[in-house]
This record gives structure tokens, C-alpha cells and sequence, in this order.
């Protein structure tokens, strides 16, 4: 052993720092459940399918209990595939996992027959498009696989 | 999404996290890396208590100060201290099971270095003397990857009080 200054290697005393990309991965699988796996089977058939409350309102997507009381919920409802935009956000600068390569919104969407909003995207050509109470729809994937990307929503 | 058919239902989402991260070594694990490159092992030594550490680090993690750019060259040669016997299969390790993976005190270190070692399970033992065994010197890049993994050389075992803090 012996240390660095009675070495004569400029390699040992450049100080640049390295770089180098990493990718860290988790191929995470999830299992749905028999509640979300009805949903998520539904959405493959092009349908929007929700779980109807003791209060007679729908929540979609479905929730395995109903969040006030706990008690398992098995009334299912089909409700539109057409709803009315809530509350939204402009995504001005899409990044590479997003579902867009163009500018799009994020939306809370209320569909026809649900009586809760979810999150999900809208493509329209621009911010000036968008409006809180505007109606949209869904527009489907060309083959649908049974997840959450099988549809976007545009203006109805 | 489902492999199984369509009348099949829907069980299984997929939900892939993929973070890319642009990551930098900084200048002491650049300076390590680059020797390395070279086939030299760089540690560096506590001005507190003359404690060697390895790989270098640029900082002492007990007492909190710089090693600056003192560095101190390290044998290939080591004596490994502990041991696990693996029995089932991983990426990136060449080694055909069962292998042993090892803490390995080098010589002129006061830090373990986890590492690979080609040797049956029923010779390996705690105080066995170990080298290092590299890539083809074309292979050598920046990255620990240049040691293959250690292997047995004919020396006599260890004095374990070399070696007990270590374990």
C-alpha cells in the first residue's frame, strides 16, 4: 500500500465526476380483486361499471365496501360512458410515461349514472378547450385489454 | 393486462414503476472507479485513526471529516472473514450455483468488501486467504465489474485475530 502522492497516474488525481444512467425497475403485478377485476373486465367489453350504494347513489370506479358503513357493496350498475368534466388540469409539458405526447388535461370526470368523479385525461387541442362542466365522452382504444388506458375522454 | 383470453376475466394489473436516474459517482468514487480502471484497488485512510477504508469514499463516516486526496493502494489479495452459501440464481453474478458470497477483509483494508467467490461450499472457511480475479485487461472499465469474483490461492489461513472485528 501506499498513497496517492508517490503515484505519478493523473488518472488517480483527475476529479471529474462519472456519470452514468440507471434505470431502476419494479415490475410490480398487481391482483385486482374480484371487485376492480369486474371493473377492469368491463372496460375491456367498452363498458363503465360501478357498484350502487345502500343511499341508492354509484360510485365508479367500484370500491370493494362502501366507504361509510364497511358493508361489502354487490349491486352493480352500468352507467354511460359519457360524463361532465368537474375539475381539471393542463399538462402543458407532457412527460414520456404520460398517456400523450402533445399538451392534454387531467380530469376529474363524473360519468352519466356515477355519482362520484375519477381521474383521467382529456385530449383536446388545447388549454382553451377545456371548461369545468363541459360534457365529454369516452373514446375507446382500438383493441381494449381490460386497463385503465383503453380510453381517453374527448368533447362530447 | 391479460394474457389469458377475452372470455377469461381481468385479474392482474400491470404496474411497472420505471424511474431513470442520471446518476453521478462524485469525485471520490470517480477517482476509485477510474483506478479501477486500471486495475488498481483505492482505499483511504482515516487522519483520525489511521483507519482504512474501501472502496474510498472521500469522507470518514465515524468521525465525520475529509480524507482529501490521500489514497492508499490496496492488494487484490484478501482473507474472507464471513460467508453465505448461495443456492438460488441471480442476474449478473457469472458464477454456476451453488456460490459463495463473501465479505472479504483485502489486505490493507479495515473495511469488508462483499463480493462473489468460486470455490465449493465445502472448502470454503472463515481465514481462508482469496485473490482477486479480473476481466481480460481489455474488458477493464470503469466499474467494479472488472473483478469476476475472488478465488482460493495457496497461502495459509488467516490469523483470526486478524480479522475478528470483522465479523
Amino acid at each position: 500500500m501506499r498513497p496517492a502522492n508517490e503515484t505519478n497516474d493523473p488518472a488517480l488525481t483527475a476529479l471529474k465526476a462519472l456519470t452514468a444512467s440507471h434505470t431502476l425497475e419494479y415490475t410490480y403485478k398487481r391482483s385486482l380483486g374480484p371487485v376492480l377485476s369486474r371493473f377492469f373486465t368491463g372496460l375491456r367489453a367498452r363498458k363503465f361499471l360501478g357498484l350502487r350504494r345502500p343511499d341508492g347513489s354509484v360510485i365508479v370506479p367500484p370500491k370493494e365496501y362502501d366507504p361509510d358503513s364497511g358493508q361489502s357493496l354487490d349491486e352493480w350498475v352500468e352507467v354511460s360512458d359519457q360524463g361532465v368534466v368537474r375539475s381539471w388540469s393542463w399538462v402543458s409539458q407532457p412527460r414520456p410515461q404520460q398517456p400523450f405526447d402533445h399538451p392534454f388535461a387531467y380530469a376529474l370526470i363524473q360519468l352519466d349514472g356515477a355519482d362520484t368523479p375519477f381521474i383521467h385525461v382529456v385530449d383536446v387541442p388545447g388549454e382553451a378547450n377545456m371548461k369545468s362542466g363541459m360534457r365529454v365522452k369516452a373514446r375507446w382504444a382500438e383493441e381494449t385489454t381490460g386497463v385503465i388506458t383503453d380510453f381517453v375522454f374527448v368533447p362530447a | 393486462m391479460q394474457d389469458a383470453g377475452p372470455e377469461s376475466p381481468v385479474s392482474v394489473l400491470e404496474a411497472r414503476i420505471s424511474l431513470k436516474y442520471d446518476y453521478s459517482a462524485g469525485q471520490s468514487a470517480s477517482r476509485f472507479l477510474r483506478a479501477i480502471e486500471r486495475g488498481k484497488l483505492l482505499g483511504q485512510r482515516c487522519p483520525v485513526d489511521g483507519r482504512v477504508y474501501f472502496p474510498s469514499r472521500g469522507s470518514c463516516p465515524q468521525h465525520a471529516v475529509t480524507f482529501g486526496d490521500e489514497v492508499v493502494e490496496l492488494s487484490d489479495k484478501g482473507t474472507i472473514v464471513t460467508y453465505s452459501i448461495v443456492r438460488v440464481p441471480s442476474a449478473n453474478i457469472p458464477l454456476a450455483l451453488p456460490y459463495i458470497a463473501a465479505n472479504v477483509l483485502l489486505d490493507g483494508a479495515d473495511t469488508i468488501l462483499m463480493h462473489v467467490l468460486d470455490a465449493k461450499p465445502d472448502q470454503v472457511h472463515m481465514g481462508m486467504r482469496v485473490q482477486a480475479v479480473w476481466k481480460p485487461r481489455a474488458e477493464w472499465t470503469t466499474s467494479t465489474a472488472n473483478i469476476m469474483f475472488f478465488r482460493a490461492i495457496d497461502e495459509p489461513d488467516a490469523d483470526y485475530e486478524s480479522y475478528k472485528e470483522h465479523i
